[in-house]
């Protein structure tokens, strides 16, 4: 009786255009218009695809409840989470919320450059859905915590990026609303800011009394803060239930995990475009299982279509740490000549055992000199590095949990004679 | 406090919750307003040197050079009248229209009644007014001219024309924006346009036969009145200044109406 979110069969409809840009113009609508009857002769259907972002979602939230939101890019966790925050409508069903709802689905929305910490704080404690009384009581707190306090009358443009991020939090740590939309806003600044966040979001669960939603790529922070989770998965709810079951069934998904990721020759007016990219064993074959003692590959297909010099770039990254790259690889590195004719290639990249049992997540791109990526897409949690044939040197295992790394150190010990 | 969530947004304003956002509405015009002042070398001035320097190069053009009969009236004086309106109408209308665009990244995080940004996005626009009109009364202390009571009474109902009409405009064509973003290019010449058939370089007595063009624009009574008014020169129209008052409501609940009906797709296509 005392669920304060219910969700009753939410669905979102998106008509996707593949002719068109999400906005119009005018000139195009009123040439699309003459160009119908024309269009009709010729038999020719205008592309109008209907996407279904969110089908059926139906539960229920209780007073004082934490509940986690996971799935893969594309799942329907930020179409839900606009729905729920008012941002956009369903396309069907219905949702009724008891309290004050407050939605954080970015830090920072509406801050202004121009203006100092203190306006800022002002201005984006408001957006958020604060009173002039509430950041007034809070003010000093939300200074504290983003720890600020020289910079106040400092217009946010002369701020660096982790000041900025830490007010940004920092103000939207302060809001308290009865019910709390949080969309991967742990995932800014450095990690020991990350962590002092993180910290926060814990201490506003456990003073209860608060319900909170919250989606998040970082599986340890889920699992940190919230009892029950969601999996989505197509925009569907595949499954409900204690946050761990959830998370593990969300990671060993074998089905979400393909080995072999194909992509539609995205846009023709991309120069370029990825076709496809093959996770591949030590033995050469497609797998997202890999085994921690051995190498694997990653072989990524491509096409350039006019005559230009670009190449494959490869950033890896843990589901534990979902905004810092492990490492990021060129296909241009070591001086290595990339093709610059039209066609289309394979760059494959062997990946030595280095790394340590765990789920990690790719970024594959097209980057020239000058563009940062002409294509590329994101793929979370799809490696799987188990430990099954054993390590692959003798290693003491203390403490090498928590490593993303599985290095063989090379020591060299010597007896030290004092002088005489 | 309950909040229901449906497909379909019934269709009518929620003056409770407007209220309840209040704050924000106030935050958003202030920001305007700091921003404009701290982006801007010289700040306040600009809202005098703006219309004040129209003013010189129209007295130059229509005053001198092409000798625009003016009632009597020094140009100067004539043209600034009508320029103190239509500016803050010109200028509000052009704010209010891209300020959905230009505010996309909030609209696209966070939920708030989306007809607070135009209307908010006017009010440094108001201070702009303001203080341009200190500079009319030291134009009409210069010229010796005083306005009438009845001229200072209207005042205030040509101003609410002026909001009513920028208001219906400019939450019409944030909407269209939104949609087509040609209107950000067609809105500027739409605004020239507009300068022509509304009184503001010429007196309206200039093209009778064409007067019926200026029935259909709301800033024409607006002007004629507040210059007969406050120069105290002629008579007031008040049959123009009715039909105004007229087609700015009918302006502004069109425009309304038209934003309502369309908000719930913002940010899905902004």
């Amino acid at each position: 009786m005392d669920n304060v979110i219910e969700v009753k069969g939410i669905s979102k409809q998106y008509t996707i255009n593949h002719e068109r840009l999400p906005y119009h113009s005018l000139r195009d609508d009123l040439i699309g218009l003459l160009k119908k009857p024309i269009r009709w002769l010729h038999g020719h259907q205008e592309v109008q695809e209907p996407f279904w972002a969110l089908k059926g979602i139906t539960f229920e939230v209780k007073k004082g409840e934490v509940l986690g939101i996971i799935g893969a890019n594309g799942a329907g966790k930020s179409t839900l989470l606009k729905i729920l925050s008012r941002i956009t409508y369903p396309t069907t069903g219905e949702i009724v919320m008891q309290g004050r709802v407050g939605s954080l689905l970015e830090v920072g929305t509406g801050f202004h450059p121009e203006l100092t910490g203190r306006e800022n704080i002002y201005l984006n404690g408001v957006i958020l859905g604060m009173t002039k009384k509430e950041i007034d009581a809070k003010f000093d707190e939300i200074v504290t915590f983003a720890g600020i306090e020289r910079f106040l009358d400092t217009p946010v443009k002369h701020y660096s990026s982790g000041m900025y991020v830490r007010l940004a939090f920092s103000v939207a740590a302060h809001l308290e609303p009865d019910i709390l939309i949080v969309d991967e806003v742990l995932a800014v600044g450095d990690a020991e800011f990350q962590k002092k966040s993180l910290g926060k979001m814990e201490e506003i669960t456990k003073k209860g009394g608060r319900t909170i939603l919250f989606v998040s790529h970082n599986m340890d922070a889920v699992q940190a803060i919230c009892k029950k989770s969601i999996l989505l998965e197509h925009g569907s709810i595949k499954m409900m239930g204690d946050t761990k079951d959830v998370i593990h069934t969300y990671l060993y998904d074998k089905t979400r995990r393909e080995p072999i990721k194909t992509f539609e020759g995205a846009g023709d007016k991309k120069q370029a475009c990825l076709n496809r990219i093959t996770i591949l064993n030590d033995e050469k074959n497609p797998s997202t299982d890999l085994s921690i003692a051995k190498p694997f590959y990653i072989e990524v297909e491509y096409t350039l279509k006019s005559a230009f010099s670009a190449f494959v770039v490869l950033k890896l990254f843990s589901t534990s740490l979902p905004n810092q790259y492990l490492f990021v690889s060129w296909s241009n590195d070591n001086g290595y000549a990339n093709p610059s004719e039209p066609g289309t290639y394979r760059a494959r990249i062997k990946v030595d055992p280095i790394l340590n049992t765990g789920m990690y997540s790719y970024l594959v791109g097209i980057a020239t000199h000058t563009e940062d990526y002409i294509d590329y897409t994101v793929q979370n949690d799809i490696i799987s590095i188990q430990n099954v044939e054993g390590f692959p040197f003798p290693v003491v295992m203390h403490g090498r949990q928590d490593s993303f790394f599985l290095y063989s150190g090379h020591w060299n010990i010597t007896p030290v004679t004092p002088d005489l | 406090m309950e909040t229901i969530i449906k497909p379909v947004k019934p269709l009518r304003i929620d003056l409770q919750e407007l209220w309840r956002y209040r704050e924000l509405f106030y935050y958003l015009a202030w920001r305007d307003v700091k921003v404009r002042y701290k982006q801007t070398a010289i700040g306040v001035v600009w809202a005098v040197i703006q219309p004040f320097l129209m003013m010189v190069v129209l007295s130059i053009f229509f005053g001198r050079v092409l000798a625009v009969q003016t009632n009597g009236i020094p140009y100067p004086i004539f043209a600034f009248t009508g320029l103190l309106f239509w500016n803050y109408f010109s200028n509000a209308l052009t704010g209010a229209s891209n300020s959905l665009v230009a505010n996309q990244a909030i609209i696209q995080k966070i939920y708030f009644p989306r007809v607070l940004l135009p209307i908010a996005s006017t009010m440094v626009y108001l201070l702009d007014f303001v203080i341009a009109s200190f500079v009319l009364a030291g134009l009409m202390v210069y010229y010796h001219y005083a306005p009438s009571l009845t001229g200072l009474i209207l005042i205030a109902p040509c101003l609410l024309i002026t909001c009513l009409t920028f208001s219906g405009l400019g939450l019409w064509l944030a909407a269209l924006n939104v949609k087509y973003r040609d209107v950000r290019y067609a809105l500027p010449f739409f605004i020239q346009v507009l300068l022509f058939v509304t009184p503001v370089i010429y007196p309206i007595t200039l093209l009778n036969k064409h007067r019926w063009i200026w029935l259909f624009n709301p800033m024409s009574g607006v002007v004629d009145t507040m210059r007969a008014g406050l120069l105290s020169v002629g008579t007031i129209n008040w049959q123009l200044l009715g039909v105004s008052f007229g087609i700015s409501i009918a302006v502004f609940l069109f425009g309304l109406f038209y934003f309502n009906k369309t908000e719930h797709y913002f940010a899905d296509i902004v």
